[in-house]
């Protein structure tokens, strides 16, 4: 049962004598030595959130800037990558897209934000997996036109503050992140630090992303947790309040065979795209938009106490393998197992009753529409 | 009534023939927060070393493990519903099971206390 010695060959985030400091317990993810949770446990931290504020060390996620000479180049070269409205994106506007395969799969899901300065026309910022940073760029740098560069940032710490006391807690050191709205994003000082700062996030609740200098991480995260509504939250609580949330994890719920369609991500898609199409896979993806999918990403509540792990086979009721669960556990905030998975289409619909195999038992389950705990974004 | 470890973080204590299983404070730390338990049934035969119960916590799934042979004379309920106290009392109320000793040998080839302290201080 013990956990893998932490390597001394992980990267490390510049937060990560602090996490050992408080007494964090330290895990090998995606090539970094990440907290997946403190003393307080995964379930305390979970319902923490919920109830107040979580701070979240998500610095191995990859930023990076797209910079063309204006914004129309640059957001035309990303277009080319993604099924998104990139050119139309508004200043300080941020959207969540995904990069895809030349068969419409996903390469990786991500966030690209347009810098509310108009000095800053022609350059996009990206957050990236921090598992899919290679592949990512790679790809980019493959296809990009001589115009338009990637420029990965290397010098920045990234740190989300998600709950519903979040915002108020950012507020009292950086006070315009209180102005900003759901997927909008500004430049603001924290303590009279220059930060990059957006209202998004991965919990379903309301909240911040904050990309701070690397060396300044440390003051901005010790003068949050001074505030008592906001507590340390690690990797495991972080998986379990996506799930809740209904959000997919790279490498779990979405991946390069995946199109947006089948993951039941397609508002990734907006109007101008699907009628021009013109980005990889669109064939696909626009065949499956006009006559439907073979499987479908569906969330599923299980009878109950068992929880169904990623891998659980999907059965109709004493019946045929009809698909598999790509992330599962118990949601802290139901006291109850969730799962979501892909399956067959036509047992996609809610209400559906299905079984998952779990050492070898079927436990009954109901197809039921996502998210599992309302999102509760300020919109 | 004595106290033996085994190295898969169980702790058995043995009383006359009836022997009580459970796991460790060692091993609910790693675990961490047990929000589900499965408990065998009552009369299943069970050899050293086979799947006694199983706990999930917040992450994963993971196996008691039967440190002895032995006939499964009683489960602990109140687990099922409370699977917490596992966390809470791991070497006190939150037992898993009571199995009928078969052989009494068996004891000879698991840790006592002070053995199963330097063993996790290796781990």
């Amino acid at each position: 049962m013990a956990d893998a010695d932490v390597s001394a060959e992980l990267m490390q985030t510049p937060l990560h004598d602090l996490h050992v400091e408080l007494g964090a317990r330290m895990v090998p993810f995606a090539g970094y030595a990440m907290p997946v949770q403190y003393p307080a446990g995964i379930l305390a931290e979970h319902l923490h959130t919920r109830g107040k504020a979580g701070l979240f060390d998500v610095s191995h996620m990859g930023q990076a800037w797209l910079v063309g000479p204006d914004h129309e180049t640059t957001a035309r070269a990303l277009e080319a990558f993604v099924p998104s409205n990139v050119v139309e994106l508004g200043r300080g506007r941020q959207r969540y897209t995904v990069l895809l395969n030349a068969e419409g799969g996903i390469v990786d899901d991500l966030m690209v934000t347009r810098p509310v300065a108009e000095d800053d026309d022609g350059r996009l910022f990206l957050v990236v997996n921090a598992s899919r940073k290679d592949v990512d760029y790679a790809l980019l740098r493959a296809g990009l036109p001589d115009a338009v560069r990637l420029e990965v940032i290397e010098d920045r710490a990234l740190i989300a503050v998600q709950g519903p006391k979040a915002v108020a807690a950012v507020a009292a050191h950086a006070p315009d992140a209180a102005r900003l709205a759901f997927m909008t994003a500004a430049p603001m000082e924290f303590d009279g630090i220059a930060c990059h700062v957006s209202r998004s996030g991965y919990t379903g609740e309301d909240g911040v992303e904050m990309s701070v200098p690397a060396g300044a991480a440390e003051a901005i995260v010790r003068a949050l947790l001074a505030d008592e509504r906001v507590r340390p939250v690690g990797l495991g609580a972080r998986d379990s309040l996506r799930l809740e949330a209904g959000l997919c994890l790279y490498g779990h719920d979405l991946d390069e065979t995946t199109s947006p369609v089948e993951a039941d991500i397609a508002f990734v898609l907006q109007k101008r795209r699907r009628v021009e199409g013109g980005f990889p896979g669109s064939g696909r993806i626009l065949g499956e938009l006009a006559g439907g999918t073979g499987r479908k990403r569906v969330g599923l509540r299980l009878d109950g106490r068992a929880p169904a792990r990623e891998g659980a086979e999907i059965r109709l009721p004493g019946g045929p393998i009809v698909g598999v669960v790509t992330s599962g556990g118990f949601a802290p905030s139901l006291g109850a197992p969730v799962a979501m998975g892909y399956v067959a289409a036509g047992h996609a619909v809610p209400g559906t009753e299905l079984a998952l195999v779990v050492r070898g038992k079927e436990l009954p389950a109901t197809v039921v529409a996502m998210p599992f705990v309302p999102h509760r974004y300020h919109r | 009534m004595s106290t033996y470890f085994s190295k898969d973080h169980e702790w058995i204590k043995v009383d006359g023939d009836m022997a009580t299983v459970g796991i460790t404070d060692y091993a609910q730390s790693q675990l961490g927060d047990v929000v589900y338990v499965e408990l065998p049934e009552v009369g299943k035969a069970l050899k050293q070393g086979e799947e006694a119960a199983v706990v999930e916590s917040v992450k994963a799934a993971s196996e008691v493990y039967a440190p002895i042979d032995g006939e499964v004379a009683e489960t602990n309920g109140a687990l099922v519903d409370e699977p917490g106290k596992v966390n809470e009392d791991p070497e006190g109320a939150a037992w898993f099971v009571r199995l009928k000793v078969v052989d009494a040998g068996q004891f000879a080839a698991l840790m006592d206390e002070a053995a199963y302290k330097a063993y996790v201080e290796t781990l």
